[in-house]
């Protein structure tokens, strides 16, 4: 019994960790690669960039609300912060559109 | 099924060697299937350590002893809730829960990302497959957990589970802290994949940020559950020994502490990438490091149980991750340059930077004190060690500064602040500080203890630091939204978990520290030697030993003693003390004297309030027992031979020689009752020590706050008013100010 039990959890065990390779030997859809994937991971990093961004924009509202930053200076922090944050939106969309990694 | 369980390590350890293979092949390749077999291969790995770890629990339940572990670990007398957690109390147990945990939280980080991190989450999962390989390895080839003893060697009784373990934090505290551990692995990997993939932006931090932020609370909480067995398990009173475990322990929560502070300046302004890898390769490292001091025995240790020989192994990872860190951080150097520089000294960017400093520093004094037998050994041939007064004199300068900051930090904004600003936010906290000195000035005895005064002030300061940020926020969303301040205080909580959660963990900090400082400076201890009527006082307190008691159960023997304390006449509590006893498999100590002289362990007895905790334990003296427990040696050693020597044993005969055993045994420990004798006692008066455990619970509830996600409604809606307002600028031009 232990045996069969062994030997159910190898077979188990094979079909999980070798799906990904038998899906693509059916001819199975694949990932993206090469060019798309490529910039796929140029917007992953803008994305994040662009969270980030926005987290700031609101920290620095915050810290105004709360007194830490004069409203001259919060003004300027957070105009700087959205010309940053357009940017960062600018660089997706030209990625988006000419469909090719920006640099 | 210990063929089953041995089978189940062989086949994670394959698996997590093909696992690698599949990963780096498909990395370098770029085909994504080799890539998601790499995955699977680590949800493989958890599955199969699940059925492995499952085997061993229970064979531990089942009191399985031809498994060694079970033989060794555990017995048919020891409590069902500590035969469960006997299993992380062996060195293959606890090799194998490592390692099954590691499975567990790779998964989940790898099925959270499995579209994110398409680049660095590849050489991730080879990491996290290498750290799996190296433990399984230990398991498969140097401390196999289903080892089993031939048909003919099995006991019909184990050896039982060290006494010391047996207390409830023990259930958790070293799932606790292998939690943090493995949990800080994920981070240390994705470092180690962004590093080789050169993926050095925010997307690696903000993927595992929450897996850091987790690691640093299973670890404090493993860290808080072990200073509590310390208190009321050990029998020496204090919480904290800066044994080399705890220290151990407590190294890779600070740099992981400075980690988290120091990512959030990664994330927002592209600074200190070179200090943030290095301090989350750090962490790991030290993660290790943790684990190794615990089951090496390299260095003299309470946790002298997790005594092994696997240091080699273990050096040989440590030595390969260190260099290996240090050549790709190096290597890597360009790539790591700051965005932006430092804006202004005055800024939450600079006051992160110090107070990462000081944790570092910390850490450094710390992993100094830890090592210096080894280190003086190596140097002069002769091992010398530093006590707590060393850690004291280094470790308390750089916890004030630490406390400081902790009130700072809040009050700062991003970028820069301006004088008028400063003066604004300062002024209630400083005055707070200044309150809390002037007050505590008055009470006896407070001024001659000037570290413990400045802690205390401290404490005040980053309360009045905190409570004001709250209080402003709160107001500020009132003016916004006119709701009321109970439903403003918890909305601007909700969606600012981060913000928030952080400054409640620094109170609870902070109130811890206060139960540290105001339990060790101003405790009143006293070591007495007491008969039944006789009393001591202590602090005020009177304490007067009641009358003793003795319990023999089949577990244990019990010897210990009720006492009572009053304050100016009026009764306060009721202490019962104990020190228990375990049977020893030690035969030469003889048929009724094993039943003395075997492992032994505290049962405090402790009165804990928000005033003050009365704290006591009992060691009493076996002395006079010794011609009692000698005499029956001989008495039963003759029997024993009488019926050896009569040829076939009775079995009859045996059983009721056991009983005669048994009764006498419970004659002699109930002689500690019926002819008392003085007992030792050590009593121990500790201002605001409850406050430690309440600090502690605060800070992991802000850790919980800060760690938990936003409703994937709620994140969007908040954002979405960001987003709307940077689209319109978009649409527009982006050179016009905010409105």
């Amino acid at each position: 019994v232990e045996l069969l039990i062994v030997l159910a959890v190898v077979l188990v065990v094979a079909a999980l960790v070798t799906g990904p390779l038998r899906a693509r030997a059916r001819g199975e859809a694949g990932e993206a690669g090469g060019r798309d994937a490529g910039r796929s991971v140029e917007l992953a990093d803008l994305e994040a960039a662009k969270e980030a961004k926005y987290r700031e924009i609101r920290d620095a509202e915050l810290d105004y609300r709360t007194g830490k930053l004069s409203e001259e200076d919060w003004r300027a922090l957070d105009g700087g912060l959205r010309a940053e944050a357009v940017a960062l939106l600018r660089r997706a969309d030209r990625l988006r559109d000419r469909g090719e990694p920006v640099g | 099924m210990a063929t089953a369980g041995r089978a189940f390590l062989i086949l994670a350890f394959a698996v997590a060697l093909y696992g690698i293979g599949a990963s780096l092949y498909g990395w370098r390749r770029g085909e994504r299937a080799w890539v998601d077999s790499g995955r699977r291969a680590v949800y493989a790995i958890a599955g199969v350590l699940t059925l492995a770890f499952a085997i061993l629990e229970a064979a531990f339940l089942r009191s399985d002893f031809s498994f060694n572990v079970v033989a060794t670990h555990s017995s048919t007398t020891t409590p069902a809730f500590y035969k469960a957690t006997a299993a992380w109390s062996s060195q293959e147990g606890s090799l194998l829960l490592w390692v099954w945990l590691l499975s567990l939280w790779s998964s989940l980080v790898l099925a959270l990302t499995r579209r994110r991190l398409r680049e660095i989450a590849p050489v991730a999962t080879a990491v996290l497959l290498g750290f799996a390989a190296f433990f399984l390895a230990l398991t498969v080839f140097f401390a196999n957990p289903f080892e089993t003893l031939a048909p003919t060697m099995v006991p019909s009784e184990g050896a039982g589970l060290n006494p010391l373990l047996r207390h409830p934090s023990m259930m958790f505290h070293p799932p606790m802290l292998y939690s943090g551990y493995t949990l800080f692995s994920i981070p240390f990997a994705f470092a180690i994949g962004a590093l080789v993939t050169r993926r050095l932006s925010a997307e690696w931090i903000q993927g595992t940020r929450r897996f850091a932020l987790a690691a640093w609370l299973c670890l404090g909480i493993g860290i808080v559950l072990g200073a509590r067995w310390s208190y009321t398990e050990l029998g020496w009173g204090g919480f904290w020994a800066w044994d080399p475990v705890e220290n151990a322990s407590l190294m890779p929560w600070l740099t992981g502490t400075a980690f988290i502070h120091s990512i959030m300046i990664q994330e927002k302004r592209g600074m200190l990438k070179v200090w943030n890898a290095s301090l989350v390769l750090a962490t790991g490292t030290l993660a290790i490091l943790g684990t190794f001091l615990v089951r090496s025995g390299i260095l003299d240790s309470i946790h002298a149980f997790g005594a092994s020989t696997l240091g080699v192994p273990f050096l040989t990872l440590i030595g390969a991750m260190v260099l290996g860190s240090v050549g790709l951080v190096v290597a890597r150097r360009a790539d790591l340059r700051s965005e932006h520089a430092l804006d202004s000294l005055l800024s939450r960017e600079a006051i992160f930077l110090l107070q990462n400093v000081v944790l570092v520093g910390l850490c450094f004094v710390i992993f100094w004190g830890t090592f210096f037998p080894l280190i003086s050994e190596a140097a002069t041939g002769t091992r010398a060690s530093v006590g707590p007064p060393w850690f004291d004199r280094y470790t308390v300068p750089l916890a004030l500064a630490l406390v400081a900051l902790a009130g700072i930090g809040p009050l700062v904004p991003w970028r820069r602040v301006t004088v008028a600003n400063l003066r604004r936010s300062f002024a209630f906290p400083v005055g707070a500080a200044l309150g809390a000195l002037v007050a505590l000035s008055l009470v006896s005895g407070v001024t001659s203890e000037p570290k413990a005064l400045t802690l205390l002030c401290g404490v005040a300061f980053v309360l009045a630091c905190v409570g004001q940020e709250v209080w402003r926020g709160t107001r500020a969303r009132r003016a916004v939204s006119r709701e009321p301040a109970p439903v403003a205080l918890v909305t601007l909580v909700r969606r600012n978990r981060r913000r928030y959660g952080g400054y409640l963990v620094h109170v609870g900090v902070a109130v811890l520290l206060l139960g540290v400082a105001a339990s060790t400076s101003f405790q009143h201890a006293k070591d007495v030697s007491l008969k039944p009527g006789q009393s001591a006082r202590v602090d005020g307190f009177t304490i007067r030993y009641v009358r003793a008691t003795a319990d023999a159960g089949a577990e244990r023997i019990a010897l210990g003693a009720v006492l009572d304390v009053s304050k100016g006449g009026r009764h306060v509590t009721t202490l019962r003390t104990t020190r228990g006893f375990y049977p020893s498999q030690d035969e030469s100590l003889g048929i009724v004297g094993r039943f003395f002289g075997g492992e032994s362990e505290s049962q405090v007895g402790l009165r804990a309030g928000f005033g003050r905790d009365i704290w006591t334990v009992i060691n009493p003296n076996l002395g006079p027992l010794t011609p009692i427990i000698d005499q029956g040696n001989r008495t039963f050693r003759r029997a024993m031979l009488s019926i050896a020597a009569s040829g076939k044993p009775n079995p009859r005969a045996l059983d009721e020689l056991f009983a005669l055993r048994d009764a006498a045994v419970t004659a002699v420990a109930r002689r500690f009752v019926t002819t008392p004798w003085p007992a030792s006692f050590r009593f121990i008066v500790s201002p605001l020590a409850t406050w430690i455990w309440i600090g502690a619970l605060i800070a992991f509830l802000g850790g919980l706050i800060a760690l938990w996600p936003a409703p994937a409604t709620a994140r969007r809606r908040v954002t979405a008013g960001y987003a709307a307002r940077v689209a319109r600028e978009l649409a527009g031009s982006s050179s016009s100010p905010a409105a």
